[in-house]
């Protein structure tokens, strides 16, 4: 495999990790506040398309991502209502919502374009173009350092690097930051917030919504970025990938970033090579797609190091016997 | 005490969160520029009306029968198995299998094969996930939504390497032999001078279905094992006073769970398509959630939902074909029925309980 | 510091109510605490300590009553209104982050400002001098998962003291304290005490109240039944006052006719999932046809002992029933084979162990022995009609109200589910009864009912281990008594040679003989 090849994979890791990586911060904003999240596909599902839809629309990529990110939170204040205020069942409830988005996305798309359930493509302003970066194509010649920040770094959308920038943020926000400390403690002991004075609903209904920005965001990427438009299930199980990246990264953000380029390289190699040979045993493209799934399996089977979720997770918080 | 009767929880949780989705269907229908009374008439005419339209309506059925009684064996014993997606598709690696290295002498024994099939494969896929969530403790939810990805990377596989027919670009099995093809409705039921169930994909798995329906009730209600079944998923310390173990409970409740989904494909694969596609499962397994949780886990519960279902799916396809509303439009009921009967039940329950209680505080003591 | 002030009290409650459902957890209570002494709160489990000193933190809402801080009517409709008011509160089950280190415990709802950074050093520093202070040791970095319970109570004294609280309230400390960390709890508490603080203590512990105390203040069934300065006192007046003169209820029985042994346990040790030894080695014996009583304040061991027996737990030592040897690790032997054994189970929580209270009636009738064939009409299915017919001739005979086989658990009332489960029990003619708080949440009309029940039983020959928290259900229904106290057999007495003084004493750990 030559350095071109590599650099190509590499740069479609990126791509294809983008997604992932703002589902998974996503899913681990409202993981550690003790709200489980399968609903992370549908949030992205209905964002794509609300994006997309309104991109086309009004011609802005910009507005497209609003409109993405205020479709992705009515979901997740459906979520919260039923998981928070009226302590329904969190994982019944994510179900519901990725049903919901995979119908509703179609309906409403047939009913605005009328072409099969999809927008149609997107030109121009209407798409987040690539970006490059300072001086990127004087330095590409430099041998090695030259292409990689020329392929690697530079020439992404804005909602890329927007999605790295989070890891560090998300980290230092949970981290460093007295919200961070309440929002790790309420999906922990939600008991020793309430004692402390603070609203266990009140941070528990800040990380969902946190995590319909992210999801928003995600979804834009996918609808607006990636590609030029929605089709119907365009995130093809990216949620799930991604809740899989988030118990790989045990809930940390740093883990999530390499959880995420991990399963996106996994991603770049099935695109690009379909089946493996290796040196006559091959590994088929089939096996590489349902590698994340395996891979998280096993963790969740405990036999490489032990995914402790947060302690909380899953259960509505009830004060009074 | 009870703030309401059994019954009304049963029956007017359902029906009143049914209503909610139905309004708010209405709405959507409304918001797209159609009418939803004329969407309505034209769901039942193309799928109650003329006997072809019943046809379409009992296939789907029959599969969201299967789909349901799998969730709701699993619910029984508190478990939330949503791997009847994957379970169902290697229910159809089962059935094809069975179909085609076997050679059945008359459809009635290949019928009984595949049966033994589809719930061998079926359980099979449900097992992993059951033994880790009874041994390791890893949560079912999350490792049966793996397990369906799984499912269709090993289904993908098979099907493009090694089952594919000769000189095929279609990833799918060649055709059953015609001895294991299964009679439709319109064989059963149409006499010399008038066809009934026309071309519709009706046949006699439909019973079944309804032999599922059946052993299911008797299981949970009649055995021993189902007594434990209920009484782990009622109360784990419950339990462990009765002698009743968790790990046997978990891997029994989930090994009939995903046997059940797995016979899903004698429907899709024996019977109407008489080949292994990919998508057979065409999403029934997730169906089967909503049927479970609008049935209340009971099998005449899952028997009428799934019956709903099926006119819902008929009726959308009609919808879709004389429309502008796409099928879709069921997933959103779908997902509304879910919400409403599984996540926001106390809300739905809440007002209905107030009622009661006013009602009951009417009558002198 | 001065005038008028002296004289308030630092904490005035008048005339507290507080109802979880049909349970009543608080009446009208009322107590005086002054400021600068440490208030001890005694009685049983159950009594109320617990969810008075709750709404006093404003954890729960009182259905009636007002609180006074320092003389100022004070309202808490939550912690923070507590924390503000002065309030510092350390519960029985810490309300820690595991994985938080001690001193992101310790600022967590009470940072300066949105940044940690700062917090952290300010609280470091805080630290610093409170541990000087009070001799408060404990590593700010360490998480607390990692450190000991003693380390992690400490945590909780310093988030309070963080807080700035004058007023600390400490629900049953040394529950899970070694002797050793105990006494430097108390020393701690002695230093707060010298500082000007307030502290209220809530605990079961007679001894405790004796020693550190300055006045106290006994609860029964959720009211108080008095308040006196601890030196005024003994703990002779305290045991009886804690556990009460109730009226004792006749129960007309023979003497007992001991037969052959039928159970016998010896050095018997239960370690429960947080690894905590709750049954210290234990040995007794029932014989046929006496009733053997287990005294004890609740949470010594006596519910380990119970689980032990009935299978729903593994242990180590010896069990043997009718001269055979039981297993014990759990592999061979669950409840199931100990009913087939003949060991029968009234467990102490019939709601959440003895009944399914989603299922009907006739279902319950059977729970544990469902895999009987007496109860199958052939091979595969079980026989609902005739299981039904059975369960009504059951609680007709056991005088359940209304004998409704139809009705599910939860729409019985607490004596005639408890008949429920001593129908069943009892009718399956076990060589050992089991029976844990018969009458706990039982009306008086069904106590006499479930009494009998036990009594002829007994007449009839078999064995009787009852365990029971109520001292006068012991004394009337035993023909011999054993107490228990922190996982061991602290005595064994006859009813007719002992009385309620000295088994207060031994329940509180203090044995009469040495002393």
């Amino acid at each position: 495999m030559d350095l071109n090849t590599l650099l190509l994979v590499l740069d479609s890791t990126v791509r294809l990790a983008t997604p992932l990586l703002l589902a998974c911060l996503a899913g681990l904003y409202s993981e550690r506040a003790g709200i489980f999240d399968i609903g992370l596909e549908g949030k992205m599902l209905m964002a794509a398309f609300f994006s997309a839809a309104v991109a086309f629309v009004t011609g802005s990529a910009w507005l497209g991502l609003l409109a993405g990110i205020a479709s992705s939170m009515v979901l997740s204040a459906i979520h919260g209502l039923a998981s928070i205020t009226f302590r329904g069942n969190q994982l019944i409830s994510g179900v519901a919502i990725n049903f919901l988005a995979a119908g509703m996305t179609v309906v409403v798309a047939q009913s605005w374009f009328k072409q099969g359930g999809r927008t149609p493509s997107l030109q121009g302003d209407a798409r987040f173009n690539p970006i490059d970066l300072p001086l990127a194509e004087t330095l590409s010649g430099i041998p090695l350092l030259g292409p990689i920040y020329h392929e690697l770094l530079s020439g992404h959308t804005v909602l890329v690097y927007i999605a790295f920038a989070a890891v560090p943020f998300t980290w230092w926000l949970l981290f460093r930051t007295r919200f961070g400390l309440r929002l790790r403690a309420v999906g922990e002991n939600p008991e020793s917030v309430d004692t402390a004075g603070v609203s266990v609903i009140g941070l528990r209904f800040a990380a969902v919504a946190i995590a319909g920005i992210l999801c928003g965001i995600a979804g834009a990427y996918l609808g607006t970025a990636l590609q030029a438009g929605f089709v119907k299930d365009m995130t093809a199980g990216r949620g799930f990938i991604a809740l899989a990246a988030l118990i790989f990264a045990k809930w940390r953000p740093w883990y999530a970033l390499s959880a995420t380029l991990l399963f996106g390289l996994l991603q770049a190699i099935a695109v690009r090579f379909q089946n493996i040979d290796l040196g006559g045993f091959v590994i088929p493209v089939q096996f590489m797609e349902a590698l994340p799934y395996i891979l998280t399996v096993v963790i969740l089977a405990g036999f490489v190091g032990k995914a402790i979720p947060p302690r909380a997770g899953g259960e509505p918080y009830v004060k009074e016997r | 005490m009870e703030k309401m009767p059994r019954w009304a929880d049963a029956v007017l949780v359902p029906l009143f969160s049914l209503v909610l989705a139905a309004i708010l269907s209405a709405v959507v229908i409304l918001a797209i520029g159609e009418s939803p009374v004329k969407a309505f008439k034209l769901m039942v005419d193309g799928a109650l009306m003329r006997s072809a339209g019943w046809g379409y309506t009992l296939y789907y059925a029959t599969n969201f029968m299967f789909t349901g009684l799998a969730v709701a064996v699993a619910f029984h014993a508190r478990m939330f198995n949503i791997g009847g997606e994957g379970q169902a598709m290697l229910g159809g690696l089962g059935v094809a299998l069975v179909c085609l290295y076997i050679p059945w002498p008359h459809w009635t024994l290949a019928l009984i094969g595949a049966t033994v099939g589809g719930a061998l494969f079926g359980a099979a896929w449900a097992l992993i996930p059951a033994y880790l969530q009874a041994k390791r403790g890893s949560h079912i939810v999350i490792t049966t939504i793996m397990f369906n990805y799984i499912a269709f990377s090993v289904l993908n596989y098979l099907l493009v390497n090694v089952l594919i027919a000769k000189g095929s670009m279609d990833p799918a099995t060649p055709k059953f032999p015609e001895p294991t093809h299964l009679p439709t409705f319109q064989d059963m039921f149409s006499t010399e001078t008038t066809t009934l169930f026309k071309s519709a994909p009706a046949n006699v798995s439909f019973f079944l279905a309804i032999l599922a329906c059946i052993f299911v009730w008797l299981l949970i209600w009649r055995t021993r094992l189902g007594f434990e079944i209920r009484s782990f998923g009622h109360s784990e310390t419950a339990a462990n006073y009765a002698g009743i173990s968790g790990v046997k409970i978990t891997i029994i409740a989930m090994l009939i769970s995903g046997a059940l989904a797995g016979l899903m494909a004698v429907n899709t694969t024996q019977g109407e398509a008489e080949r292994l596609v990919l998508n057979s499962t065409e999403g029934a397994g997730f169906i089967g959630i909503a049927v479970a949780l609008m049935g209340r886990n009971h099998p005449v519960g899952v028997f009428i939902a799934a019956l709903l279902f099926g006119f819902l799916y008929q009726g959308g396809a009609e919808l879709a074909f004389w429309t502008s509303i796409p099928r879709e439009l069921i997933v959103v009921i779908q997902a509304l029925v879910i919400l409403f009967t599984g996540a926001l039940d106390n809300m739905v329950r809440m007002p209905l309980e107030r009622l009661f209680l006013a009602l009951h505080k009417k009558e002198p003591n | 510091m001065s005038r008028a002030q002296v004289t308030e009290p630092a904490i005035e409650l008048k005339g507290i109510s507080k109802a979880f459902g049909p349970v009543q957890a608080n009446k009208d209570i009322s107590i005086r605490v002054m400021p600068g002494t440490i208030h001890g709160i005694i009685g049983e489990n159950g009594a109320g300590k617990s969810t008075l000193m709750s709404i006093l933190y404003g954890f729960y809402k009182a259905d009636k009553g007002e609180i006074f801080i320092n003389g100022n009517h004070t309202v808490i409709p939550d912690s923070q209104a507590a924390i503000a008011a002065g309030i510092g509160m350390v519960f029985q089950h810490f309300k820690l982050v595991q994985n938080f280190t001690v001193l992101e415990n310790i600022i967590l709802g009470a940072e300066d400002g949105k940044f940690l950074k700062p917090s952290l050093a300010k609280a470091r520093k805080t630290l610093i001098e409170l541990e000087q202070e009070y001799g408060l040791e404990v590593d700010p970095d360490a998480v607390v998962e990692e450190i000991g319970v003693g380390q992690q109570q400490r945590v909780e004294i310093l988030k309070a003291l963080y807080r700035e609280a004058q007023i600390l309230i400490l629900d049953e400390p040394t529950g899970v304290l070694t002797p050793a960390e105990a006494a430097q709890l108390f020393r701690i508490l002695a230093r707060l005490k010298e500082e000007g603080k307030t502290i209220i203590l809530i605990t079961h512990k007679l001894r405790e109240i004796m020693d550190i105390t300055d006045t106290v203040s006994v609860m029964r069934r959720g009211e108080m039944t008095a308040t006196v300065k601890t030196s005024d006192t003994s703990p002779e007046e305290l045991a009886e006052l804690m556990v009460g003169r109730k009226v004792l209820l006749r129960v007309d029985k023979a003497p007992a006719n001991p037969g052959v042994e039928v159970l016998s346990v010896e050095n018997l040790r239960v370690t429960d999932e947080a690894g905590v030894e709750r049954l210290k080695g234990v040995s007794l014996n029932v014989r046929a046809g006496e009733i053997l009583g287990i005294a004890g304040v609740s949470g010594n061991g006596q519910s380990e002992l119970l689980e032990v027996l009935g299978g729903m737990c593994s242990g180590t030592g010896s069990i043997r029933i009718n001269g055979q040897e039981i297993d014990l690790t759990g592999k061979f032997s669950d409840g199931q084979s100990r009913r087939a054994r003949g060991i029968a189970h009234v467990p102490e929580d019939r709601q959440r162990e003895g009944l399914i209270m989603d299922f009907h009636a006739w279902e319950n009738m059977i729970f544990g022995y469902h895999h009987d064939d007496e109860y199958q009409s052939n091979r595969f299915l079980m026989d609902n009609s005739g299981i039904t017919r059975l369960a009504q001739e059951k609680m007709e005979r056991f005088d359940v109200r209304p004998p409704n086989p139809r009705l599910t658990a939860k729409s019985f009332s607490g004596g005639n589910q408890q008949k429920i489960v001593l129908a069943r029990e009892i009718e399956r003619n076990p060589d050992l009864l089991l029976v844990g708080q018969p009458t706990r949440g039982v009306d008086i009309g069904a106590i006499e009912f479930i009494h009998q029940q036990i009594i002829a039983l007994r007449d009839a020959g078999k064995a009787i281990l009852l365990v029971s928290v109520e001292l006068d259900e012991i004394m009337s229904m035993s023909d011999r008594i054993a107490v228990m106290f922190d996982g061991l057999i602290m005595g064994e007495r006859l009813p007719s040679e002992t009385d309620e003084k000295e088994l207060g004493l031994l329940m509180a750990g203090i044995n009469g003989e040495a002393a």
